[in-house]
């Protein structure tokens, strides 16, 4: 009994909170490591990107929600995420037609195409704050909860709750859904094996026809999907603030550098690797540690090893020891 | 024209607009401006060592900066006896427990051979060095957050002069923070370098910008050390104090003499004692950074930068002369950021933020022009008047927009608060100017 009591503890504080950070993270990594693989920089502005589309459902769920329009239990913001997808694919768009792509003819080297992207990251960044505001908007309605705690209690008799926040659910089921659409888009699709043999060898791709304009625009039409996707999770899990999504960056980029940059399914291993580190080394151990052990060993402290707000070194050390010991990341990069 | 005319034009124009705000707005902002852009044009200079000259791409800045405003509090203000003898000793016994326990994980990793066996005591060391550094270090910090929270709960600094106030050498101790705060950035950097300093371009900026949220998740956080987010105030200063000058009659009859407000006179009196210390501090390292730049060594820095390969053919040893690089750069930074927490009076690590204290010096940089000391200077005061003023002018803007519509409607009050976000998009905007029309800067490398 106390063992499951233990589990179900280390579920509900630990795993539950760790799978849905670990996909929103996982969507992000993605966006930057397609962007590595094809257009061979790291994007600065991508948390951002995802700050700017998460807005656009946010304006989006609050007009729906003023007319009346609801999706019941689940919330409103899953209609608007289609629209914010296509407002981000527009921006992604202009932006590269208007900044991208003259160093992109240029050929300029990478690192001048990190510091436009900063230039990138200042105005998205700005434009995200003069449209909705620099503050916490709250967006999220429907049902809070999948399993509530004390449900749970009930039905099964333990002393400890489980909850599921349905957004936690959604995050997770809508995150599983982008990546097998991604998969099946790089794999079957021609567009998506053109792109994979773009990343892999340009020279060869252009010599088999392949038009690289094309190319780059189904990324940014992806990349703004993925990042959309990822901050809207991200801001029905927890909040919607501009700051936050730039504070993101740096797990962010942790996860697609741990995995590998360029490799997609590296992306989703890094996310999931860095989020369970996080969770794990900040998470209070105490509740289930007290239930593991004989009452004479329980810990008197928290059991915490760092204070949660460390967590951006965690994903930062994870990161150094990778770089460190395998630099190409767990799953050798640049190929998607 | 001549090169050296159109340069001189440049900064005429920057001080012109300087001065224009003096006139229009109050001097008291045209010398704050001032002295921030001095400040400024350091950091600049800092960055300007480590990306124009050779080529490192640092977004950490904002790490460096952070650690000299450390610095300040630790030099400048008055230790706290009861918090040195609760837990001073301890701290420091942890602390050196915590580093002894990363060495002999280092010394183990190069001593034994490669496999399990190594990996295995790696992870031992590291784990049992970690809860022996809480142990010891736990409660120390627990006696010294103790001593009275609302005021102190924390070590303090080494400045024993302070309490006395006997002020002229309590103020000596401001001025000594500034050097320290450059030393003690040389040494996080040092330490930075020599793991992330082989890495390529972009991990490397990903590197530093983690190291410097980490410095400041620790200043935010070690309250025995810093005091955290209930931030240090009343840091001794190098000028005198407003109140002080108001209070002594002969500076009031000068005041007078000379037809201005004694108030608005200490005020801008201090200001300019601040102008000539940062003057003098900027002026030292500009005629040090040119010396650099025209020495064998700053040649080679450049063909470093330029082909690292060809560099490394004719027997430069890059890895090192990166770490020096990187070092000198950062140490720099950490001179400004001392300068910045002297100038505040206070340290507040809430207000560290990295689009204000990294990427706005990399715009200050490129705008300026990268690799040229003067271009990074130049541009340090143009971004930074403009970072100020684009606030008043983006407000008049949206006003001037906006009178059409009639008062009180939603679209009228939105725009009017959002104008203070213009000026993130307007240093975006000149960012992308810059580097797509005219991508050397203002003041291009020779």
């Amino acid at each position: 009994m106390d063992l499951l009591n233990a589990l179900v503890a280390l579920s509900n504080f630990v795993l539950i909170p760790a799978i849905a950070y670990g996909s929103q993270l996982a969507l992000g990594a993605l966006g930057v490591t397609m962007i590595y693989g094809i257009l061979r920089f790291s994007n600065f502005a991508h948390g951002d990107t995802m700050a700017f589309g998460a807005m656009i459902a946010v304006l989006v769920t609050w007009w729906m929600q003023s007319v009346g329009i609801s999706l019941g239990p689940l919330p409103t913001a899953l209609l608007a995420l289609p629209f914010a997808i296509l407002g981000c694919m527009a921006l992604l768009l202009v932006t590269d037609r208007l900044v991208y792509r003259f160093y992109r003819e240029q050929k300029a080297k990478p690192v001048i195409l990190v510091i436009v992207s900063m230039g990138v990251m200042f105005i998205f960044n700005g434009l995200t704050r003069f449209i909705i505001g620099p503050g916490d908007q709250r967006f999220v309605d429907g049902e809070r909860f999948i399993i509530s705690a004390r449900e749970f209690k009930a039905m099964t008799g333990l002393k400890e709750g489980l909850a599921i926040k349905t957004t936690q659910g959604i995050t997770v089921v809508v995150a599983v859904i982008c990546v097998a659409l991604l998969f099946w888009f790089l794999n079957r699709t021609r567009t998506g094996k053109s792109m994979r043999a773009y990343s892999d060898n340009e020279d060869l791709a252009l010599l088999s026809g392949i038009n690289p304009e094309r190319v780059v625009m189904y990324t940014w039409l992806i990349v703004a999907a993925l990042a959309t996707t990822a901050g809207v999770l991200y801001g029905l899990d927890k909040s919607f603030r501009p700051f936050v999504y730039f504070q993101l960056l740096l797990p962010i980029f942790a996860s697609a550098i741990v995995g590998g940059l360029g490799n997609p399914l590296g992306a989703i291993a890094g996310g999931f690797l860095i989020a369970f580190s996080e969770v794990l080394i900040t998470y209070a151990w105490k509740k289930v540690l007290v239930y593991m052990m004989p009452e004479a060993l329980e810990p008197s402290g928290l059991a915490q090893l760092l204070s949660t707000d460390y967590k951006f070194a965690v994903s930062f050390v994870i990161l150094l020891i990778v770089l460190l010991f395998r630099p190409t990341g767990l799953f050798k990069g640049q190929t998607i | 024209m001549s090169e050296s005319v159109r340069n001189t034009g440049l900064f005429a124009i920057v001080a012109g607009l300087i001065l224009l705000t003096g006139f229009m707005q109050s001097w008291n902002s045209a010398l704050f401006i001032l002295n921030m852009g001095l400040i400024s044009a350091i950091m600049a200079i800092g960055v300007n060592l480590q990306w124009g000259f050779a080529g490192l791409f640092n977004v950490g800045v904002m790490g460096f900066v952070a650690l000299g405003g450390l610095a300040a509090v630790l030099v400048a203000m008055p230790p706290v006896p009861e918090a040195w003898s609760g837990g001073g000793l301890g701290v420091i016994l942890g602390l050196l427990l915590g580093a002894a326990t990363v060495f002999a994980a280092v010394m183990v990793m190069s001593k034994m051979p490669k496999g399990r066996a190594r990996t295995l005591t790696v992870i031992v060391v590291l784990v049992g060095g970690f809860f022996l550094f809480r142990a010891v270090f736990d409660p120390s910090v627990a006696a010294i957050e103790a001593v009275n929270p609302a005021a102190t709960g924390y070590l303090g600094g080494l400045n024993v002069f302070a309490a006395e106030r006997t002020e002229l050498r309590a103020d000596l101790f401001a001025l000594l923070s500034w050097p320290v705060g450059g030393l003690l950035a040389a040494g996080a950097a040092w330490l930075i370098g020599k793991t992330a300093l082989g890495l390529r371009s972009d991990y490397l900026a990903i590197a530093t910008l983690g190291i410097a949220e980490i410095i400041i998740a620790v200043i935010k956080n070690e309250d025995w050390l810093s005091r955290g987010v209930k931030n240090v105030i009343g840091i001794p200063r190098p000028a005198p104090y407003e109140i002080t000058l108001q209070n002594t009659p002969e500076f009031v009859n000068r005041a007078t003499a000379m037809g201005l407000d004694p108030v608005i006179a200490s005020t801008l009196y201090v200001k300019l004692v601040y102008t000539f210390l940062f003057l003098v501090v900027l002026l030292a390292l500009l005629w040090m950074a040119q010396k650099a730049l025209h020495s064998p060594w700053g040649r080679m820095m450049r063909a470093i930068r330029d082909n690292e390969v060809a560099a490394e053919a004719m027997g430069k040893d890059v890895t090192r002369r990166h770490l020096q690089i990187f070092v000198l750069g950062s140490a720099i930074c950490g001179v400004a950021g001392a300068m910045i927490t002297t100038l505040d009076g206070q340290l507040t690590p809430g207000t560290y933020q990295p689009l204000r204290f990294t990427f706005l010096i990399w715009v200050m940089v490129i705008v300026g022009g990268s690799g040229n000391n003067f271009g990074a200077v130049l541009g340090a005061f143009l971004i930074w008047f403009l970072w100020i003023q684009v606030e008043p002018i983006g407000l008049w803007l949206m006003q001037l927009i906006t009178s059409g519509l009639p008062d009180g409607s939603g679209l009228k009050t939105h725009l009017i608060d959002a104008a203070a976000h213009m000026r993130l998009l307007t240093m975006g905007i000149i960012l992308l100017v810059v580097l797509r029309f005219s991508p050397r800067g203002l003041i291009p490398e020779k």
